[in-house]
């Protein structure tokens, strides 16, 4: 079969877009790293793929709040595509600053509903402080095609100081109520999220977000206990999932 | 939220936004423009996440507020983006800027679940005082303020001067030159400007402001490392060769197989196989670290990331090693004009994780040191390692007829004057006259200039960074063989009204100078549109040797390359080389007093110098690119101590290991040993993570005091001395290094501060098979410690000493050169290759004592020692810090198989256990939870979780 296309989407400041490229190809996808000028001159480059993935990164510094910028140009100059590519059924990920911008464009977690990603309050360090460690997660959902295949709990890092996933308790109940919940941290909450929430998905269950970065988890040697004989828990999962729904597209 | 209609039509407008968690700080967001209500309500919605924040338009600043505002022309890259997002939304806007609202006395605000009192509310009533605001909140170098009321917003526009050039005449009398180059910052002394003067008198002329702010940034200490490059008059009368050039000549005579570039060009570059070439760069950024913090630390690393693309690759991680003062000095015990140690540490950490983390490298090896002696001068060394394929064309410009393009960030008053800054002395004024020195870095900018080039590397000749000295070090290095002409009216600016020098001299980051083949112009200017990039033609190489530089088209710069670039005279500086206490001069150094050695070694983990950093390194990110192996922090909770860190492409099986060493109590002692001891510790740590010790590449920075002392530039021979002799011993040749002199402060009462001798050596050796790297965390209970190396006693400007500050007292020898060294660490290197080593620790600081402790608490297992196998004398056996030294942990089948390699200094030391002590036969037993709380303080290890907003 062969590899379906994967849109990695860079605005100015995304920088993890490599990385997610690296996940993607080993996952069996074939990625294309896009410049926002690039997508926004031939949308061609987004109607092509059969997945879109917005990688980390502080795009457009995160000057104004994480992934604002970045959302409101999708929003401003690329809505239609957007809403399209979701209506035809295929897969999107936003990991990181990835996540934060799919909030803000309104595709997570979609259906009316209200969340934010605000700034890091936990383990005592000042608000909004970058941490960058790593972190266990439970994948949860099963109606979301990223997640559902998934049986084992996926080690990865986090790299974030704006990663507090926030709403109010009739939010978080119809979240839950909708199986939209994707990962739970399973380790310490780094961040303050409600819930120990790492990542949630739309109620299509095709577009998923999540703070962590599974794309640095996708080699043994890579996990901080590899030299001390761990295996397992590689994020490459996740990426095989998305990968396999979008080869039937 | 309510909206005043009087302030719709005001011109200015002004958005307050509160985060729920706020802690008493909200960002103002000042816009200049005609907005109509609909336009704030769009604004609104981008500008404030409701769940997260409360926003409020023109808002009166109360009275306990303290409204903080950049400076017009700091770099304001929130401010940039209001104004982007304004231009998405269809409104015109003319002007932003964004600052922050201060609540300075205990308040509540309504709708706030937060309302929490941290450093920034509570204890302050009644009148803020200018020195309070200083200390606490703001930073007159990029900041200015207002209690009460509004501040001025940092509009950029309306900045004007005169942009006229003067001819500026030199006085005939010394006096006069010597006032001359003060008033003006030159830092340029009367020798030099005897010459420049000669030089003029025969042109015919009197010298341009840009010819002679040119000279002294190409002059300066810091461009021209002129005490480096002096004769080293001896006190015997004799002359030495200078100091570059001894550590020059030594790379020359090691000749290592794997150096491309030694000492040449923006970096060192090394090849350690067929494939990939390294380039390897580390900098200083002290002087500006010293006044504006972030800033400072911030475009230290932009700097030094821009020198691995000047020098045409791409970066792949980041290091850093800072001095600080001790966090804890009172505000009582700073001299006038210094800012307190905390807000330096807070600075400085922000501005490096700031950097690294948003342009996207790694930040992975470095060290954190503090001593009372860099409370007026902390040190920020700043390192950067890059790669590129091998087989690329060399770059052989600049030609004759290239053109001269510049890229990047636009150029403003910022950092003008920079290299001259950081080449002198600092006081109490320093923090004022250097305002413009100091900049704040701009990531992104950096990024997207990085991505093009690597995009755009067959398009462009010659290729060099801006850095100290602006556009006149980039393009006067660049036509130091071909000549150069340069329109300044083609130079993007950030604002109107710079003077052609301030253009010419300006420090603004992120630029790069390229040369480019016309032919290829169009190509290369394609590139940069789509990446987002400007770029400008500002000129082309000539070929004639002048360097001429224009403003409309009328020459403000006539010079001679030759005379730029070599015209200085060179210096001759007094040498008082130090006669430093050693072993061998005096058997009778007794191990000091250590009542009770259980005690000592948690007070040594508790350190500060010793003591866990994860509250600093968790905040680097050094996880993304996905090629770290080996992190700064390991074990079975990832929060042991590390030795070397490594890195490998995730498609590559082999890497590199970084490893540094720095130890300037030493350097109190015997400058000459300290240089041996620290190139020694860098060296072992890259060999305990199973580097090969065959092909280590290392880097020198040295931070001193004055030169022209010839005390201190004697301690400086000295040192240099140290690293040529250890160089040659290990066959590690250096290929990069960087000075920063004159780390010095004066205080009001006329007390001179000066630093300890500092020298930061960084260690790049290859690691074949990164799958075979070793961690120092212990890994299995039944397995046998052997500590290999000789342990002596040798207390000098060690730590045990620290703890009653006995460490500078003069009279003890410090760690002396091991002559087995290099043996034992070829012998480590084979038996890692076998897996005959499952662990291995460097013994530095602290002793065995603390590296044993070390690697049981990156393992949570119990040790069993006996500890009279390392030295009879228990201080000595625990906390003498002796070189060479390394604890290995071995499975009992491979202990013969090993002992065998060191038939002279292994000693099988103790046993790995499963239990929760640290037993140290026959003197004391600790449990491995105090070792672990000692190091990492209480609250690490057990994280309290916060809820989130609901």
């Amino acid at each position: 079969m062969s590899r379906p296309v994967a849109l990695v989407l860079r605005a100015p400041g995304t920088n993890r877009d490599g990385d997610a490229a690296f996940a993607l190809e080993l996952a069996g996808a074939a990625p294309r790293r896009s410049l926002l000028n690039e997508v926004f001159a031939n949308p061609k480059l987004l109607h092509e793929a059969q997945m879109l993935v917005i990688p980390g990164g502080f795009s457009f510094a995160d000057a104004l709040g994480a992934g604002r910028l970045f959302a409101l140009e999708l929003v401003t100059r690329l809505r239609e595509e957007l809403m399209t590519f979701v209506e035809a059924g295929k897969p999107v990920i936003g990991i990181c600053n990835g996540f934060q911008v799919l909030i803000r464009t309104g595709l997570l977690p979609a259906g009316g509903m209200e969340v934010a990603l605000g700034a890091n309050a936990a383990n005592g360090q000042p608000a909004g402080q970058f941490v960058c460690n790593w972190v266990s997660l439970q994948p949860m959902s099963k109606k979301c095609i990223w997640t559902a295949p998934l049986t084992d709990e996926i080690d990865c890092p986090i790299a974030h100081g704006e990663g507090r996933l926030a709403c109010d308790s009739d939010t978080l109940a119809a979240l839950y109520a909708d199986d939209q919940i994707a990962f739970r941290y399973t380790s310490s909450n780094p961040n303050g999220s409600v819930d120990d929430i790492a990542g949630i998905c739309d109620g299509t269950g095709l577009v998923i977000g999540l703070m962590p970065h599974p794309e640095n988890h996708v080699l043994p040697r890579q996990h901080p206990q590899y030299l001390r004989g761990h295996r397992g828990g590689l994020g490459g999962a996740l990426f095989e999932a998305g990968v396999n729904h979008a080869k039937d597209i | 939220m309510a909206v005043s209609d009087a302030a719709v039509s005001s011109g200015r407008h002004r958005l307050t936004v509160r985060p729920y968690e706020s802690a008493g700080v909200a960002t103002t967001i000042t816009i200049a423009g005609e907005l109509n209500e609909r336009d704030r309500q769009r604004l609104e919605a981008v500008l404030i996440d409701p769940l997260l924040e409360t926003g409020s338009w023109d808002p009166t600043v109360l009275a306990h507020q303290l409204d903080i505002g950049l400076i017009p022309g700091v770099t304001d890259t929130a401010a940039a983006q209001v104004i982007h997002a304004a231009s998405l939304l269809g409104i015109a806007v003319a002007d932003a800027s964004v600052g922050r609202l201060v609540d300075v006395a205990p308040t509540s605000i309504d709708g706030l679940n937060g309302g929490s009192s941290g450093d920034l509310t509570g204890d302050l009533t009644g009148d803020l005082t200018d020195g309070e605001i200083r200390r606490h909140w703001a930073n007159a170098v990029i900041e200015r303020w207002a209690v009460g009321r509004a501040v001025e917003p940092g509009f950029a526009a309306g900045t004007t001067v005169d942009a006229a050039t003067e001819h500026i005449d030199l006085p005939a009398d010394d006096e006069g030159l010597a006032a001359l180059s003060r008033s003006r910052g030159l830092a340029l002394d009367v020798a030099e400007l005897h010459v420049i003067r000669d030089h003029f008198a025969g042109v015919g002329r009197s010298p341009t402001d840009a010819e002679l702010e040119t000279l002294a940034q190409t002059w300066s200490e810091h461009c021209a490392h002129k005490s480096f490059r002096a004769d080293v008059l001896l006190d015997d009368g004799t002359v030495a060769e200078p100091l570059l050039a001894r550590l020059r000549r030594s790379t020359t005579e090691i000749d290592a197989p794997f150096v491309v570039s030694a000492f040449d060009g923006n970096a060192g570059i090394v090849r350690f196989g067929p494939d990939l070439t390294y380039a390897l760069k580390c900098e200083t950024h002290n002087h500006p670290s010293a006044i504006e913090p972030f800033g400072g630390a911030n475009t230290g690393v932009g700097g030094v990331i821009r020198d691995i693309i000047g020098a045409h690759h791409r970066a792949i991680a980041c290091t850093n090693i800072l001095c600080f003062g001790p966090a804890d000095t009172p505000d009582d015990e700073l001299p006038d004009g210094v800012l307190s140690p905390r807000r330096i540490i807070d600075g400085v950490v922000a501005g490096i994780a700031d950097y690294g983390n948003k342009i996207g490298l790694p930040t992975v090896a470095g060290g954190v040191l503090y001593d009372p002696a860099y409370v007026s001068n902390p040190l920020v060394f700043a390192g950067c390692i890059g790669v590129s394929p091998t087989g690329r064309p060399p770059l052989t410009g600049p030609h004759a007829g290239d053109r001269i393009v510049v890229f990047g960030g636009r150029t403003g008053r910022d950092g003008i004057r920079g290299a001259t800054f950081s080449s002198m002395e600092m006081d109490a004024t320093t923090g004022d006259v250097a305002g413009a020195s100091v900049q704040i870095g701009d990531p992104i900018v950096e990024k997207l200039v990085s991505d093009l080039l690597v995009d755009a590397w067959d398009l462009y000749s010659a290729i060099t960074d801006c850095g100290a000295g602006g556009l006149s070090s980039a393009i006067g290095e660049l036509a130091e063989h071909t000549g150069a002409d340069v329109e300044l009216t083609k130079v993007p600016l950030k604002y109107a009204g710079l003077a052609p020098w301030e253009i010419w001299l300006s420090e603004a980051q992120e630029r790069m100078v390229v040369a480019v083949a016309p032919s290829q112009f169009d190509a290369l200017a394609e590139l940069a549109a789509l990446h987002g990039v400007e770029l400008s033609d500002v000129g082309s190489f000539t070929g004639d040797g002048r360097l001429v530089v224009r403003f409309q088209g009328r020459p403000v710069i006539e010079l001679d390359t030759t005379f730029l670039h070599d015209g200085r005279p060179r210096r001759r500086l007094q040498a008082t080389t130090p006669t430093p206490v050693r072993v061998a001069d005096d058997a009778r150094i007794m191990a000091p007093a250590c009542p009770s050695p259980r005690d000592t070694l948690l007070a040594l983990l508790a350190h500060p110098n010793i003591a866990s950093k994860a509250s600093i390194i968790r905040r680097y990110d050094h996880e993304i690119l996905g090629g770290t192996v080996v992190r700064p922090l390991t074990g079975v909770r990832n929060d042991g101590p590390g030795d070397g860190v490594v890195l490998a492409d995730p498609s590559d099986t082999s890497g590199i290991a970084i490893g540094i060493g720095v130890n300037p109590w030493y350097g109190l002692h015997d400058p000459e040993h300290m240089a041996w001891a620290v190139v020694d510790e860098a060296i072992r740590n890259v060999v305990v993570t199973g580097a090969d010790p065959t092909a280590v590449a290392l880097m020198d920075n040295f931070s001193w005091g004055n030169p022209t002392r010839s005390t201190t530039f004697g301690e400086l021979v000295a040192a240099v001395q140290g690293c040529v002799d250890a160089a040659h011993f290990y066959g590690a040749p250096f290929v990069s290094g960087k000075d920063s002199l004159n780390n010095e402060y004066l205080t009001a009462d006329g007390t001179r501060r000066a630093i300890p001798p500092t020298l930061v050596i960084t260690a790049v050796a290859p690691m074949h098979d990164v799958a075979l790297a070793v961690t120092s965390d212990l890994k299995q209970p039944g397995n046998i410690l052997v500590l290999l190396g000789r342990t002596l006693p040798e207390f000098g400007g060690s730590h045990l000493l620290m703890l009653t500050d006995e460490h500078t007292t003069q009279g003890r020898a410090v760690p002396s050169p091991d002559a087995g060294a290099m043996a034992r660490y070829t012998a480590v290197h084979i038996a890692m290759q076998h897996g005959l080593i499952v662990s291995a620790h460097d013994c530095s600081e602290g002793g065995f004592g603390v590296a044993v402790a070390e690697m049981a608490i990156g393992g949570r297992l119990g040790v069993d020692l006996d500890l009279r196998r390392a030295h009879t004398e228990p201080t000595v056996a625990l906390f003498s810090e002796s070189n060479g030294r390394i604890i290995c942990e071995v499975q009992p089948a491979n202990v013969d198989a090993l002992l065998a390699m060191f038939p002279a200094d292994a000693v099988e030391i103790g046993t790995v256990t499963t239990g929760s002590d640290l037993v140290v036969e026959p003197y004391f037993t600790v449990g491995i939870d105090d070792l672990v709380n000692a190091f990492n303080g209480p609250a690490l290890d057990e994280p309290t979780v916060v809820g989130g907003h609901r």
